[in-house]
């Protein structure tokens, strides 16, 4: 068995979080490596077009993030992507993270691991995803051309994604379980302006229904129990995101959403183990505040680095 | 042009050799978006790891003409996700998939298709 790998710091998770600390730290000459589950990039990547992120007007999100990526490198910051964790050991003065990479052991862990997109968990789901059920419209959206669809949601995300399906869509309905929306005013002004897009409030989604590719939707009323079947054959589904959270939930304290709880300072209360990014407790998740988290969890790491 | 570290299949003619002349073949067809992008970084780390030595990988826009054979290629037929991502041994389709796949799920179709 290889030896194993040691560092100052261990970062868990490429994304702005995880790449900002990465950043501080190795230009503070600490030795540091990332490992990510996916490629380096994080939710950025999942983006296509990114005009709010100061001092980079109108930047493609993988472009933005392929920068911060090679500003890391460019530090000496080694970045590992596509790495499976098989354990974590956290607690210990000395932390541990075995991969199929190898060993990685360092005094601190920061965990910026993000979230993945929630799914509806119900029959259909699986069988028809990339068959008429999508999680990304800037992807997928040109396939339903003339089609009639339905996005699945009622905060921003589904609200302005379901706008920028109507580009090529003949039909949006959007279907919610509450009878109002969590989005932003303007966002709900957007739709609801929109001639394309219908709104069914107030319901339940109970299953996908098809053959080979989706045929349509079937929900049920939440006030009355009716249910009947949307005839479509495109779903988006944008319902959240969920926490990466599962890994650290013996270690660190998790809200009532699966969040890490964490001080601003990022200290999760465990000696030498710090959070940042989406995957930490807090109200606005955007590129800027995970980089913040990222920056403010690095100097934390390096003030406890050089205590 | 995508930017990966992949071999680009350009043409037509380009993308018939690659599938007459190598064995194994694995062709990603996607554009820089955020489902391609997970699919071609698993791609390029397998082939820089040389896990899969007897595979050749390549990508392949989907907005070029030479696209047009695996956009309507019947084994996509019902695909709505990008990236298009298509398996060839002997110049036959062993397997397709639609949309993001990690290098775990890669790395299953490749031992399910070419060991």
């Amino acid at each position: 068995m290889s030896e194993a790998k040691r560092f100052d710091a261990i970062i868990l998770g490429a994304g702005p979080a995880g790449l900002s600390a990465g950043i501080y730290l190795s230009r503070a000459k600490k030795s540091v490596v990332i490992l990510d589950t996916g490629i380096a990039g994080g939710a950025p990547i999942l983006t296509t077009e990114i005009a709010n992120y100061p001092g980079v007007k109108d930047a493609l999100g993988y472009e933005l993030a392929f920068i911060m990526k090679d500003q890391a490198t460019t530090f000496g910051c080694e970045i590992v992507d596509n790495v499976e964790i098989s354990s974590l050991s956290l607690k210990d003065e000395q932390k541990e993270v075995v991969t199929d990479e190898g060993t990685f052991v360092a005094p601190v862990v920061i965990i910026a691991t993000g979230g993945v997109p929630r799914t509806l968990n119900i029959s259909g789901e699986k069988e028809f995803n990339s068959r008429g059920i999508s999680y990304c419209a800037t992807c997928d959206g040109d396939f339903f051309t003339g089609k009639d669809i339905v996005v699945v949601g009622g905060g921003n995300s589904a609200l302005e994604e379901a706008v920028a399906l109507t580009a090529y869509a003949s039909s949006v309905t959007i279907l919610h379980e509450f009878d109002h929306f969590q989005a932003f005013k303007s966002a709900i002004v957007d739709a609801e302006k929109n001639e394309k897009i219908q709104f069914i409030m107030d319901c339940k989604i109970e299953s996908f229904e098809g053959d080979e590719s989706l045929k349509g939707v079937k929900i049920s009323d939440n006030k009355t129990g009716q249910s009947r079947v949307v005839p479509v054959t495109g779903a988006f589904i944008f319902i959240g995101y969920l926490p990466n959270s599962a890994l650290f939930k013996d270690v660190v304290t998790l809200s009532e959403r699966e969040e890490i709880v964490a001080d601003e300072a990022m200290n999760t209360g465990v000696s030498g183990l710090f959070v940042a990014g989406d995957v930490r407790q807090k109200r606005y998740r955007q590129v800027t505040t995970a980089v913040a988290d990222g920056t403010i969890a690095a100097l934390s790491a390096l003030e406890f680095i050089e205590r | 042009m995508l930017r990966t570290n992949l071999k680009h299949l350009n043409s037509d003619e380009e993308l018939q050799s690659f599938i007459k002349e190598n064995e194994n073949v694995m062709i990603c067809c996607g554009r820089m978006g955020p489902m391609c992008i997970p699919v071609y970084g698993a791609m390029e780390q397998l082939e820089k790891n040389e896990e899969y030595s007897a595979v050749k990988f390549a990508d392949l826009d989907f907005d070029v003409p030479a696209a047009n054979f695996i956009r309507l290629h019947p084994a996509c037929r019902m695909f709505t996700g990008l990236p298009f991502t298509i398996y060839f041994k002997n110049g036959e389709v062993t397997k397709a998939t639609s949309s993001i796949q990690t290098k775990k799920q890669v790395s299953g179709v490749l031992d399910e298709v070419f060991k």
